[in-house]
């Protein structure tokens, strides 16, 4: 039973969403923003899932001193004063919460995420050397895209940027749009195994 | 003075990651460990003020909707996720949030699938439209796993890995793009903001 009636919620509620978007009447209507402001009072919660389970793997790094608990440390310890500043301060502008945003977490997520520009670079050279017709072809419009978007393409040839454009809007359309099909039907399989309960993993390990 | 030292923090942390292209070291660890703590700290009371509150402590102490009480204890059960005995709780918060999947059923049909195939099917008026047109149909055909990829049909769906080569270097291109345009941001700060040599 504790399987079987997280099971039967889901399917009562989820084909009731389903036959929803086919009735608009104002039961159904009206039973709708029912659940949505239920979602809503569940959905913070949720946090505290993250919060725990981040306690949980620094917690015990710390504890049993494995090799590098010190950053355990940086982490919890980072993750108390960013939440206490939010909550003792405020989360305005000019309050110590947006100083820890604007000058800690922003400039080290952007570095992070730049310092892929030098590992995709990398990683593109060990998967595309154009060992086939196929990999030739990605390695071309990718250039070409690439040196599209600059000035330097323009001053190379006239054509770059045109060609960049017409790879955009056409082969790339293309692409995008089968694979977005795709992607429809994927999501439309999923959600129906999840709503005739064949997908249950979401439902965690246990009785 | 203030705004030196928070630039000097910012340009502190900028490098701590940066060192990590010369190899991983203690300074990109500190840094690491400092962005996942911070990242999650800043994102609690933000949580806080923008769904805690409206949702949860205005509807039942202002508003007095008492009802709502009931989907807060249901949001607490999430707090069994980690217990051995009462882990089962957790699945009840949990289905709650699957059961929207039930809207994303006519909502992904319409979007993805409806609405792009009524897109691909324009009158074909020219070189492009068909090039599309040819691009999208071999695409689908090469997902189409039920008939072996031999034969002409096998050329058929080659023709489609080529357009899916095209799109695959254009989002690479434009991703390899984004990342550059974040280096060069991060560059103009060390460079003009914390040293002052550009501006």
């Amino acid at each position: 039973m504790k399987r079987q009636i997280p099971l039967i919620i889901i399917m009562t509620l989820g084909f009731m969403f389903v036959a929803h978007s086919f009735i608009p009447h104002k039961i159904s209507v009206d039973f709708f923003d029912w659940f949505q402001d239920w979602a809503k009072a569940i959905s913070p919660f949720a946090v505290s899932l993250g919060i725990m389970s981040l306690f949980m793997v620094h917690g015990t790094k710390i504890k049993r001193k494995v090799p590098n608990w010190q950053y355990s440390v940086i982490t919890l310890a980072g993750l108390i004063f960013t939440a206490f500043a939010g909550f003792a301060w405020g989360t305005q502008s000019g309050t110590p919460y947006m100083w820890l945003f604007e000058n800690v977490q922003m400039p080290m997520s952007a570095t992070m995420f730049s310092l892929l520009a030098f590992y995709i670079a990398s990683a593109a050279y060990k998967a595309f050397r154009a060992r086939s017709a196929e990999a030739t072809v990605l390695l071309v419009a990718a250039v070409v895209v690439m040196l599209g978007q600059v000035p330097l393409g323009a001053m190379i040839s006239k054509w770059i940027p045109e060609t960049s454009t017409w790879i955009l809007n056409v082969p790339n359309l293309a692409a995008k749009r089968a694979i977005m099909i795709g992607v429809g039907l994927g999501i439309t399989a999923t959600s129906l195994k999840i709503l005739l309960g064949i997908e249950r993993t979401y439902l965690g390990g246990g009785d | 003075m203030f705004e030196i030292i928070s630039t000097f923090v910012a340009a502190f942390l900028t490098l701590s990651i940066f060192s990590f292209l010369y190899k991983d070291n203690p300074f990109y660890k500190f840094a690491e460990a400092l962005l996942v703590g911070v990242s999650m700290g800043y994102a609690i009371p933000l949580v806080y003020e923008n769904v805690f509150l409206p949702y949860v402590y205005t509807p039942i102490f202002l508003s007095h909707k008492f009802i709502i009480i009931i989907p807060a204890l249901l949001g607490s059960l999430y707090m069994f996720r980690f217990s051995k005995n009462l882990g089962w709780l957790a699945r009840y918060p949990i289905v709650f949030g699957m059961a929207i999947v039930g809207m994303s059923v006519p909502m992904s049909i319409h979007s993805s699938v409806l609405v792009q195939m009524r897109s691909a099917m324009l009158p074909i008026d020219g070189i492009n439209t068909a090039l599309i047109f040819i691009g999208t149909v071999t695409i689908l055909l090469y997902f189409f796993f039920s008939k072996a990829h031999k034969g002409i049909y096998g050329k058929v769906t080659n023709v489609g890995i080529w357009f899916m080569m095209i799109g695959f270097g254009a989002s690479f291109g434009y991703t390899v793009m984004a990342r550059v345009s974040l280096l060069i941001g991060r560059i103009q700060f060390l460079l003009g903001d914390w040293l002052g040599l550009v501006r």
